[in-house]
């Protein structure tokens, strides 16, 4: 197993675009850091790359990488090694070579920066992200064999978790208005990983917005350390539930 | 000539005379509060020195100079008001005033003033009273670097720090407040000031104003109390050089104007609160040279409010700097430097060319729908906030500085 994940690394590794993506990610927080004069508004930007860039670098890559490798999979499956053992391998290997295109573009220049709980907690969530994604990229990609079309939907799956999701929240909460529903977000937010850790990190960062009445509901729940846990349980749900199903189907596939 | 002098002198030596100093103490031959009072005539002094004296209530009713040496102790046991005032011109200093009882149909208190004139309450530290220092239909009096803390922990169960119900001329200086109900509260209380006064971790305002009119507080410190500082149905207050600072809640302010008028609120700093300055039917107010730094909400400012001139503050690092009610606007919002303008300045006049729009669409869906803060800085909400400030139709069209500021101003 840990032979097929090194293969994977060392062959991402070798492909140019990952280590685009880490120096792109490295001059932007750099830069960021270097140009705002003001912490909190660098904070801001690089919160709305990690909650995009990264999700959509996730899918796009993961989903991609999948289908170039389909013969390569081919061949681990005639090899004497079970389905289960390939695809977690391969699983392994782009969760771990993203994270550390992550960890070496993002995170780094984020705790040296700003080694606040802001900056922790902006590293965790992109770590959970990057490995959300390409969990979701899996599942995505194992379950249509046409190339053009899993891209598609890896496309659609990101717009829908970063903007679309959103707008179905407000419709809902137009709709509802007249009920509470400040519990009720809280169940919503487990139900996007991108809402889930905006909404961690910001339970770090502006403070004094959320101890507004919704905010204070939030504050009450995640703020606390149960909550956190729970919060990153769910997140690490996230990442399972998705390789999981991908797994269960890759084991059936007629490749 | 020198005659003349010399009677007037030994005239006031006679009215002088019979002054004298009473001291009361465990060990010497007067050794109550209560009983040294009533022995004593118009003008003298008592000397307390230091002990615990449980002497239920001290009623003060002749002009008289109470001095504590040492801070002695004044105990009401839970029971009783400690020191009722009842005449003109006494001075109370230097007490250490503990356990006053606690009612919920009498208004208990540390020292309590009942209509007189020119009292001082000077030095003392108040612990666990109910209320701490009261005065009603009081005149020109002084209360003065006294240190008032209380313990309750429910709002019903606890009185006010300083609490001034119709009197006049009051001066409150260099006070601290905190654990009460309201730090300080006013009401019917007209041409006071209230200065360099510390007010934290009171259960409801930091300051308490009704139906006050020609006051003025300057430069105070309220500091993490329940819901900040409220000011309501007055006219003509000022409020300069004030620290509005920590108030953390859904229904805290730094400061909470409602139904102001031709009041001024210059030079103040409102740091890290929920709301910074909430105003619900303000009119004719001068908002100038204040700092905004941190706030959940900068400013909300209700369409009920009129001819409110805000100019010339700073607003930095707010999360929101504007939110609003209606699409009314009867208020100038120009000459401000707001850190979110990204507008720019070609003439190099220091003033940006383009109008800035503090308020944003997500703001005034917050307003409408709380729930909303769900989406709180995700990328749906920004895009619609882009959109709103290309074509503006929920937010307010008059809503805007004409003339922002492009560089903080030194404040």
């Amino acid at each position: 197993m840990n032979k097929i994940i090194k293969y994977v690394i060392i062959d991402i590794l070798r492909n140019k675009i990952m280590l685009a993506y880490t120096v792109f990610l490295l001059l932007i927080s750099v830069s960021i850091f270097n140009l705002e004069d003001n912490s909190a508004k660098g904070l801001l930007s690089l919160l709305n790359i990690i909650l995009i860039i990264i999700p959509l670098v996730s899918i796009l890559f993961s989903a991609i990488y999948i289908y170039n490798s389909a013969e390569f999979l081919e061949l681990l499956v005639s090899q004497p090694l079970t389905r289960k053992r390939i695809w977690l391998s391969v699983f392994a290997g782009l969760a771990i070579s993203l994270m550390i295109s992550f960890l070496i573009g993002a995170g780094l220049p984020i705790l040296i920066y700003e080694p606040t709980a802001i900056g922790v907690m902006m590293t965790i969530s992109g770590v959970f992200l990057s490995v959300i994604f390409a969990a979701i990229a899996l599942l995505a990609a194992v379950n249509t064999r046409d190339k053009a079309k899993g891209i598609g939907i890896a496309i659609l799956l990101w717009l829908y978790f970063s903007l679309l999701f959103d707008g179905l929240v407000l419709f809902v909460l137009f709709q509802f208005a007249d009920y509470p529903l400040e519990k009720i977000m809280i169940g919503f937010t487990a139900l996007n990983p991108i809402d889930l850790s905006r909404i961690l990190i910001l339970l770090k960062m502006d403070l004094s917005a959320m101890m507004g009445y919704t905010g204070a509901v939030f504050k009450s729940v995640f703020g606390t350390n149960i909550g956190t846990i729970i919060s990153l349980l769910v997140l690490s749900l996230w990442m399972f539930i998705p390789a999981w199903l991908s797994l269960r189907k890759f084991n059936r596939k007629d490749l | 000539m020198k005659k003349n002098i010399l009677l007037i002198l030994s005239l006031s030596w006679g009215t002088l005379l019979p002054a004298k100093t009473i001291r009361v103490g465990k060990n010497l031959t007067i050794t109550s509060v209560q009983y040294a009072i009533n022995i004593a005539f118009e003008g003298d002094t008592i000397r307390v020195t230091s002990g615990r004296y449980l002497e239920k209530n001290i009623l003060i009713d002749k002009k008289l100079f109470l001095i504590g040496e040492n801070y002695p102790i004044l105990d009401g046991e839970g029971k009783y008001e400690i020191i009722s005032i009842k005449a003109s011109g006494v001075l109370v200093e230097g007490f250490k005033i503990i356990n006053s009882g606690e009612s919920s149909i009498e208004d208990f208190a540390g020292i309590k003033i009942y209509q007189s004139r020119d009292v001082v309450i000077r030095n003392n530290i108040l612990e666990n009273t109910f209320f701490g220092i009261y005065t009603q239909y009081g005149t020109n009096c002084t209360i003065e670097k006294n240190t008032l803390t209380a313990h309750n922990l429910k709002e019903e169960q606890s009185g006010n720090g300083i609490h001034c119900w119709k009197s006049d001329s009051m001066r409150i200086i260099a006070n601290t407040v905190s654990g009460h109900r309201d730090g300080i509260y006013f009401e019917f209380v007209t041409n006071s000031v209230i200065w360099r006064n510390t007010s934290f971790k009171n259960l409801r305002y930091g300051l308490h104003f009704m139906f006050s009119d020609n006051d003025a507080y300057i430069t105070n410190i309220f500091q993490n109390n329940g819901a900040g500082v409220a000011v309501m149905f007055s006219k003509r207050v000022k409020m300069f050089h004030n620290y509005f600072e920590e108030n953390w809640g859904d229904a805290a302010y730094g400061l909470l104007l409602k139904e102001i008028a031709d009041s001024y609120i210059e030079n103040n700093r409102f740091t890290k609160n929920t709301m910074g300055i909430y105003m619900e039917g303000a009119s004719r107010l001068l908002m100038q040279k204040n700092v905004f730094e941190s706030n959940g909400w900068a400013l909300k400012i209700q369409a009920s409010c009129m001819d409110v001139q805000l100019t010339h503050n700073n607003f930095i690092g707010n999360t929101f700097d504007v939110a609003t009610n209606g699409s009314l606007v009867l208020n100038n919002f120009d000459n401000n430097y707001w850190d979110q303008y990204d507008g720019y300045d070609l003439n190099k006049d220091h003033v940006g060319d383009i109008p800035y729009r503090p308020i944003s669409m997500y703001s005034m869906i917050i307003e409408q729908n709380p729930s909303a803060m769900f989406l709180f800085r995700s990328f749906m909400t920004s895009l619609m906030d882009k959109t709103e400030k290309v074509i503006p139709t929920l937010t307010p069209e008059n809503l805007k500085d004409n003339f922002p500021l492009m560089k903080a101003l030194p404040l």
